[in-house]
């Protein structure tokens, strides 16, 4: 079923009643040409755009428990491209290019909205950090806006810009970026993949691989059976050294626990996203009126979806330094999520040493603004044997090689990205 | 989580700085008579960015900056945050002095 507007109004006449179920649940095949294991955004985004540009339908996704129950329903839901290091620049412009035409390519509503996001500045050494990272990406036609004290007070009148320590004294704007709503990004993405045939599989987690006698992946073991698979896609950021360990593989990866908050919704406040320069934290409202906000991860390896008392308080202390009146409104809610964070901060999109495994990991706290692009160049990696343009930068062996992308320069430290 | 330091009693997590796992060791890189072992570079790659990253009990190093200054070697469920056992890490003065 199309959705439109006149789809919209026929359900409305009809009480409702008339909608059909968005993707199919269907029993596993015997054999897929491509397995892509892992249900959250960018496993499913791989699987439309394999079946929508590559032309390879025949393809399972496997999801251990419910598709975008990980971390790509456990997000804060930002899409931006303010980078400057090569490599990433045009791949988040790539990725941020995709969410624009995102709605009309899904027929879906993934309520992107544009409303840009604000990284201030509290020192002359930070300001000329910034006017360099907005001058790399306007070099590679990305928009970016220094803006003054001045100019920031007339959008966010709300902020304490007489911190004595850290006083505000500009930002760095990117109109284009912005949010979008997770859950709807995961559905879109399945319902458009279901449609060119590709079957998702949920409740089926991967407890093994298949090997030839040279050691090629053939499948996979689940606990719904043998799959048999031409080839086998990993997407499982936060799980991957797990699920690479029984194929034999350790990566440049560990394991953190990143917290994410939500207050009560009150009424509209913050027009975009907020970034504290002196400190870790972020905020943006949602179309609820939560205001959603986070910061550091815990800093320690953790698989338990879950973190502790130190970190809430740090980003909280940040919330009240930018924005006292924080303090008047209730948390709501608080998570946590497991990010894959790698040793150079940037994710890793490659073949594997194991024949017929390619990897797509390591997303660090950034993976939910690279979900579109990320599945399209893993699919044309999957497809073609061979890196996409914009991810040629993301392989595996850079780090033996000594060509990092370490945006935050904290070198081999994965808790300090 | 709050970690029993075996100097300081039981502590909150916001003493404590985390390094990582415990189990890379730092390769020798050398051999006897000066020259550099074949093995030298995939060693060193191993030990700066290869994790085993494991799901279940690991032996890790925490820094008591916060009480003791004393470098310790915690065992932890990183599936549970159970904290199984604090010791000394091995080869920091603390472990010598007992």
């Amino acid at each position: 079923m199309r959705y439109s507007i006149f789809s919209l109004a026929r359900a409305a006449l009809s009480g409702h009643k008339g909608w059909t179920r968005a993707w199919r649940d269907p029993e596993p095949k015997k054999h897929y040409d491509v397995v892509i294991i892992g249900g959250g955004g960018h496993g499913l985004a791989t699987a439309y755009f394999l079946a929508r540009e590559y032309g390879i339908r025949n393809v399972a996704v496997l999801e251990k428990g419910w598709i975008g129950s990980g971390n790509a329903g456990r997000n804060t839901t930002i899409i931006r491209s303010n980078y400057m290091l090569p490599g990433n620049t045009g791949f988040y412009e790539l990725s941020m290019k995709l969410w624009e035409r995102q709605e009309q390519d899904l027929n879906y509503n993934t309520m992107v909205s544009q409303r840009g996001i604000i990284n201030l500045y509290h020192s002359d050494g930070q300001r000329d950090a910034f006017a360099r990272r907005g001058n790399v990406m306007r070099i590679n036609g990305i928009d970016a806006e220094l803006l003054d004290a001045v100019q920031i007070r007339k959008m966010l009148p709300f902020l304490n810009y007489d911190n004595a320590r850290f006083p505000v004294m500009g930002g760095l704007l990117q109109r284009r970026a912005g949010t979008a709503r997770h859950d709807a990004v995961v559905w879109g993405y399945a319902r458009a993949a279901d449609s060119f045939g590709v079957d998702i599989i949920q409740n089926c987690e991967v407890t093994g691989f298949t090997r030839d006698q040279n050691g090629k992946v053939t499948g996979v073991e689940t606990t719904r059976g043998a799959i048999g698979a031409g080839k086998v896609g990993m997407a499982v950021a936060g799980s991957s050294s797990r699920v690479a360990a029984m194929a034999g593989l350790r990566l440049p990866i560990e394991s953190h626990v990143l917290q994410a908050f939500v207050s009560e919704a009150i009424k509209p406040l913050i027009p975009g996203v907020i970034t504290f320069g002196a400190g870790h934290f972020y905020v943006s409202q949602s179309d609820k009126g939560g205001l959603v906000f986070g910061g550091d991860i815990d800093g320690y390896n953790s698989y338990a979806q879950r973190g502790n008392m130190p970190v809430m308080e740090d980003v909280c202390e940040g919330g009240m330094a930018l924005m006292p009146m924080i303090g008047r409104v209730r948390l709501l809610r608080q998570w946590g999520g497991i990010m894959d964070m790698s040793m150079d901060g940037t994710p890793i999109i490659d073949r594997t040493p194991v024949d017929g495994l390619y990897v797509n990991a390591g997303w660090c706290y950034g993976g939910f603004k690279a979900t579109p692009a990320s599945g399209l160049v893993f699919a044309h990696l999957l497809a073609r044997d061979e890196p996409h343009e914009e991810a040629k930068r993301f392989r595996l062996d850079r780090f033996r090689r000594g060509a990092m992308i370490d945006e935050k320069g904290q070198g081999a430290q994965p808790n300090l990205h | 989580m709050r970690i029993a330091c075996p100097f300081c009693g039981e502590r909150e997590l916001g003493e404590f700085t985390y390094l990582g796992d415990a189990a890379p060791k730092r390769p020798a890189g050398f051999a006897a008579d000066g020259g550099e072992l074949p093995s030298a570079q995939d060693d060193f790659f191993d030990y700066v960015y290869l994790r085993d990253n494991l799901a279940g009990d690991m032996t890790e190093h925490w820094y008591h900056g916060g009480g003791c200054r004393s470098w310790l070697a915690v065992t932890r469920s990183t599936t549970t945050h159970e904290i199984k056992a604090v010791r000394p890490a091995p080869g920091a003065g603390a472990s010598r002095a007992g």
